[in-house]
């Protein structure tokens, strides 16, 4: 078997949220070193506040401040902080239940070991300097004494929930990175590509010839195996013309408008898709015999261009449209 | 009690799963899963044209592929159409899926399959990306570090120890040394803390695999398997998403879970839970009810070999061959999601008696 091909992958998306009234009372409130929770209408404080009651689903919208003092319910030891996670230095998973409420807030407390650390601990908020309106507002949780004049700082003031400038969304940023690799059949094809030649696979039942291959023919569910060359030349089975500039910056040189094709290449049962290039859009058609640009050093095709053969007769590919 | 039975006999006919393994890199997913669909209709004899419902599991972030269970749908066969459907859940709720489906009437097989790669990524990271995304996501908890904060609060409650724990862990693999499927058998050092009070040892392998499954209704059950895994009942519930509200010492949902499904009617003599961590399986233990006598994990469980998206689907799977084999009569499956065994089914299963 031929070596395996791999690639980074990485997968990142900005998830634009919007709040509604309690998780932005909640979020303001945390910009504001005000911790909110919501009160069920039995009686029970909840924190972090959610919009509906977990047991009777009824909507809740009753918001009481709570200390920033808690007590830790559970906690683990993490020595091995992981990207993104609250603190670079090793630390405890606290769930906190704060002064005031019923239900525990997940959050990250500093301290010096796993030695330092039991449930039942007293802990505060320790807030983040710069705060947007985001649970990262509490930089992480860290042990508490109590004042040291008696007096506790940390009292509630009964705050109502309501403020000046709330903050209605949250942009909740995640990337995750991977190692692609495509599995034996498409990596057959990638690699062939790279030589220049289009290799599909044919079905061993139907012996339809698929390219690109999956490894699988889709409509008889067996393994495909059989390598068979196919192309270099093809039919445009059907086309499209983009007056979209592409945001890629593989694509950026790509004027629009541009033609995007469906092909059948000479010999294979499945049409993939291609631009086409080195004719005016506005001429491509139905018919239309292309084939392969190479450019020096690629690994695949840069765009179809017209052969210049007469039109292929409709009868010959319309099984492909 | 008193307890609605289902309106029709079904049963899971036949079972197959992969080999688990920490990498399938040189396989594209219908590739890694087109063995185990060939190898469930060897079982039978059935033709992709038989089936008369087909549902899957999967998730796209595992390999971060989008759109994947499309192209798995390849290696079933799909065209002409076929009737479908996927859910983005391990595939035990796909199972639960096309159990309703045969309920109905419309269909009297059918094909359920999940699969899972997740050697492509980051799984402690990616599973994140299923949590409250206003104050828990933010935060990057990870799969292992949520549960130790469950593990920690059983400590504290004296539910179990650490020595408790790693006796899971070993029996586990000790146990999985006669499945040949199972990626981490026989003696496997508890290790290093991963998250403390969790070692190593006590979380399970991160691997790619895949598993398959035929449920069959009535007469055609009996024409397609010798001795059939009836479902005599299964059931899933939720609780809360806010980790906080939870008592992470129990498992209320699969208590609950398991009385609809008729668990607690008759004992039954083995089970197959869905605890990828050692900490979890004392917290279905205790809401299943199981005493010394059950025998739980004769595959190894998710401690030997834990394809996300398809563990769950594989405990079912696992709990029905040992009914098909002749090992066991009444045999209880659970599948769980999300943190800290956020979502949790139950499958009872009988064998005819003999």
């Amino acid at each position: 078997m031929p070596e395996v091909l791999k690639a980074p992958l990485v997968v990142e998306f900005p998830f634009t949220r919007s709040l509604g009234p309690v998780q932005s009372a909640f979020l303001t409130g945390l910009r504001e070193r005000v911790v909110l929770a919501v009160r069920t209408s039995d009686g029970r404080t909840l924190v972090p506040p959610v919009e509906y009651d977990p047991v009777t689903a009824e909507e809740i919208r009753d918001l009481v401040e709570v200390a920033p003092t808690g007590t830790v319910t559970t906690w683990a030891w993490n020595h091995a902080p992981r990207r993104d996670q609250p603190l670079g230095t090793p630390f405890a998973w606290v769930l906190v239940r704060l002064d005031g409420a019923d239900t525990a807030l997940l959050h990250a407390l500093d301290a010096p070991g796993p030695d330092a650390v039991h449930t039942g601990m007293r802990v505060r908020v320790r807030w983040a300097e710069e705060r947007t309106g985001a649970i990262t507002d509490i930089a992480c949780f860290e042990r508490y004494e109590g004042s040291p004049d008696g007096g506790d700082p940390a009292e509630p003031t009964g705050h109502t929930g309501e403020f000046d400038d709330p903050v209605t969304g949250i942009v909740a940023r995640a990337r995750l990175e991977y190692t692609y690799s495509p599995g034996r059949a498409q990596t057959a094809y990638i690699n062939a590509l790279a030589d220049r030649r289009n290799v599909g696979e044919r079905c061993p039942s139907c012996r339809k010839v698929y390219v690109p291959p999956r490894g699988a023919c889709p409509t008889c569910g067996v393994a495909t195996s059989e390598q068979v060359e196919v192309g270099p030349r093809g039919t445009v089975t059907t086309f499209c013309i983009v007056n979209i500039k592409a945001a890629h910056t593989a694509n950026l040189d790509i004027e629009v408008p541009y033609v995007y094709a469906h092909i059948a290449l000479d010999g294979a049962d499945l049409a993939l898709h291609a631009r086409i290039g080195g004719i005016p859009y506005d001429q491509v058609r139905m018919g239309l015999r292309v084939e392969p640009v190479w450019t020096e050093g690629a690994r695949y095709p840069d765009h179809y261009r017209p052969t210049g053969e007469p039109d292929a007769d409709y009868d010959t590919y319309k099984e492909l449209v | 009690m008193t307890r609605d039975l289902p309106v029709r006999d079904i049963a899971v006919v036949a079972f197959a799963q992969t080999d688990h393994r920490r990498t399938s890199e040189e396989l594209s997913e219908v590739e890694m899963l087109m063995p185990v669909l060939h190898d469930v209709l060897a079982q039978t004899g059935l033709k992709t044209a038989d089936i008369g419902f087909t549902c899957s599991g999967s998730s796209d972030y595992l390999a971060g592929r989008a759109f994947s269970f499309t192209l798995a749908l390849d290696g079933v066969g799909a065209w002409p159409p076929i009737s479908e459907s996927h859910v983005e859940m391990d595939g035990a709720w796909a199972l639960y899926e096309a159990w309703t489906k045969l309920l109905t009437g419309d269909a009297d097989t059918a094909l359920v399959y999940s699969y899972g790669k997740s050697s492509p990524g980051p799984l402690r990271d990616v599973l994140t990306r299923q949590l409250d995304p206003y104050c828990v996501a933010p935060l990057w908890p990870d799969s292992v570090a949520l549960a130790a904060l469950q593990a920690q609060a059983l400590i504290d409650a004296g539910d179990t120890d650490e020595p408790a724990l790693a006796a899971v862990a070993a029996r586990s693999r000790a146990d999985a040394t006669a499945n040949s499927h199972a990626q981490l058998r026989g003696s496997v050092p508890q290790g290093e803390y991963a998250v403390r009070p969790l070692r190593t040892g006590d979380c399970p392998p991160i691997g790619d695999g895949a598993a398959a499954v035929i449920l069959a209704a009535g007469e055609r059950a009996r024409e397609l398997c010798d001795r059939p895994a009836w479902i005599r009942g299964i059931d899933h519930r939720i609780e809360a998403h806010g980790l906080g509200v939870r008592d992470l010492t129990d498992s209320p949902s699969t208590r609950l879970a398991a009385e609809k499904a008729g668990s607690f009617e008759r004992p039954v003599d083995t089970a197959e839970l869905h605890a990828p961590f050692t900490s979890q399986e004392v917290v279905l233990r205790k809401a299943l009810k199981l005493d010394a006598g059950v025998r739980v994990n004769p595959s190894g469980g998710a401690l030997a070999a834990n394809p996300v998206m398809a563990a769950g689907l594989i405990r079912i799977g696992e709990a029905a061959a040992r009914i098909h084999r002749g090992e066991s009569d009444r045999a209880l499956a659970h599948a769980t999601s999300g943190p800290c065994l956020q979502q949790n089914l139950v499958a009872v299963l009988e064998g005819d008696p003999r």
